[in-house]
């Protein structure tokens, strides 16, 4: 059963990675290199050690801004979970800036904080933390009634029923919140190295775009993708082992 | 608890000894009256079903006897001592079972004590012995979703039993298993009132069940809730437990018990 997962997932890879190369080879358009020529790029850059430069500045905005969604999300989440006139405070700016076109904010933000980190990093939060937090809340509101009341009933203090209760059975939607988030985080951080300032991963695509050098464009965003997938599996792993008892398997890996 | 409460507990050594007392309990959920000065006693290691149609607030009563509702007015008495909260002498078993997803079987048979503090091997030990009791052995690192609903349900009566409360709370705890699981735990229910000198209160809208393994049936009526009758069948108990159910006292109280609902069920 493992194996024939396995086989099924180097299946998909082929079956994609093949339609990319003969995309590539007919070819759809001149901008759309082999996939092949792709990943000799991605070899090449690899080799000189520009793609570790480039992610070296990338990954900056992406940790940091996914590190303070994570924490400021989740114990948003909470609290406005479990605090109903705190929902009525934070549960509209949340939705807001879920629902707003970041891309047109991103000129207010250069102006408030300039071209450098902090606006980077705000890009990152705006994208990853409000489905962070809504994911929190929301599964923070529906714990049980009965396995609240069965705590209760076992004398269970209030920091217990919060503890042992309300936040295990809320994590396996924390977690999906999470995985939204991170990818959204994602999205933020080459959004903001395109619309702000050319840096890292960001630079590469704009720079290998604007010399023709349509190999290295695709190396690069397939290597962001590459790289957020990964972290997806290891968010899933850290979820396996935190919370032993949600493993019912997902189909991230 | 007040010092005229005890004083009446001191000056009346009653006949028999109540673990439970309710006196003059009143309950409502807005404009509708829930329990109205109800008032019962539930003697000491017996069992004692609450029983009526739907709305004659006997979950209602399970749940402030069990300090999860606290009552408009009146007070529930259990050793002697008024209810204020949960406490240690009084443990739950939920009609929906309440066990946690996330926790194999131990950790939540255990998972009463772990709330009250006692060292994980400590607890483990205990939990172990009444997982064995309830016939889950060899289930301890299952998880409630790979266990069938009566084998679910026995979870819930060994954290229940591991807590060593004096009184056990059931509430519909047999209605979401099928009916010959339900047989089966009706049997080991008996056994359990035999064995444990615990006092049982048991809430059910089976008349059959109520008749099967109650020491002492209570009806309630609806609107406004209030105690009917209380029923204590006395001789087909002592005749064994394949006997009960062609008994005849047993089929006479069970039709008797129809005739008074009957008019209640919509």
């Amino acid at each position: 059963m493992k194996n024939r997962s396995l086989l099924l997932k180097i299946l998909s890879a082929v079956l994609v990675f093949g339609a990319w190369e003969v995309a590539g080879r007919i070819p759809v358009s001149y901008a759309f290199p082999t996939f092949l020529e792709s990943m000799s790029s991605l070899l090449r850059m690899t080799l000189d050690g520009s793609i570790f430069v480039a992610y070296a500045e990338t990954l900056k905005p992406l940790i940091v801004g996914v590190a303070i969604s994570t924490v400021l999300g989740i114990g948003l989440g909470l609290w406005i979970g479990l605090s109903e006139k705190f929902e009525w405070l934070f549960s509209p700016i949340f939705i807001v800036m879920q629902a707003a076109p970041l891309a047109a904010l991103i000129p207010l933000l250069v102006m408030a904080y300039g071209i450098g980190l902090t606006s980077k990093v705000f890009v990152v939060c705006i994208m990853a933390m409000p489905v962070i937090v809504l994911n929190t809340s929301g599964a923070v509101r529906n714990t049980p009634e009965s396995l609240k009341e069965m705590g209760r009933s076992f004398m269970a203090k209030d920091h217990h029923v919060l503890l042992k209760i309300i936040i295990p059975a809320a994590s396996p939607v924390i977690f999906s919140g999470l995985r939204l988030g991170v990818s959204a985080g994602f999205i933020g951080a080459i959004l903001a190295e395109l619309k702000i300032t050319p840096t890292g991963v960001g630079d590469i695509i704009s720079y290998s775009r604007s010399i023709a050098d349509y190999p290295s464009m695709y190396a690069a965003i397939f290597s962001i993708i590459l790289l957020a997938v990964l972290f997806l599996n290891l968010l899933e792993k850290i979820e396996n082992i935190l919370f032993e008892g949600n493993d019912r398997g997902y189909v991230t890996d | 608890m007040s010092q005229t409460s005890q004083a009446f507990v001191d000056a009346h050594p009653s006949a028999q000894d109540n673990a439970v007392t309710v006196r003059g309990v009143s309950k409502n959920y807005g404009a509708v009256e829930a329990l109205k000065n109800m008032s019962l006693e539930f003697p000491r290691g017996q069992l004692t079903s609450l029983l009526g149609p739907s709305g004659c607030g006997k979950t209602t009563l399970l749940k402030i006897i069990a300090g999860l509702l606290k009552a408009d007015s009146g007070e529930i008495i259990v050793n002697g001592k008024a209810v204020t909260g949960p406490g240690p002498n009084r443990a739950f078993v939920f009609q929906d079972f309440a066990l946690l997803p996330w926790a194999s079987v131990l950790r939540n048979v255990a998972f009463g004590l772990e709330l009250r503090g006692v060292a994980k091997s400590e607890r483990e030990a205990k939990a172990e012995k009444y997982i064995k009791d309830v016939g889950l052995a060899g289930f301890e690192h299952s998880f409630p979703h790979e266990l069938s609903g009566g084998m679910r349900q026995r979870v819930g009566l060994a954290r229940a039993l591991s807590v060593d409360a004096q009184v056990l709370l059931l509430d519909e705890p047999f209605s979401a298993v099928d009916e010959q699981t339900r047989r089966k735990f009706q049997e080991d229910l008996l056994a359990l009132v035999a064995n444990e000198n615990k006092t049982f209160i048991f809430v059910t809208h089976s008349i059959e069940e109520a008749v099967y393994v109650s020491d002492q049936i209570a009806i309630l009526l609806p609107r406004p809730s209030r105690v009917h009758e209380i029923i204590r069948p006395s001789n087909f108990r002592a005749k064994g437990i394949d006997n009960i159910r062609r008994d005849p006292e047993y089929l006479d109280i069970v039709d008797e018990i129809w005739a008074s609902l009957r008019n209640y069920v919509e």
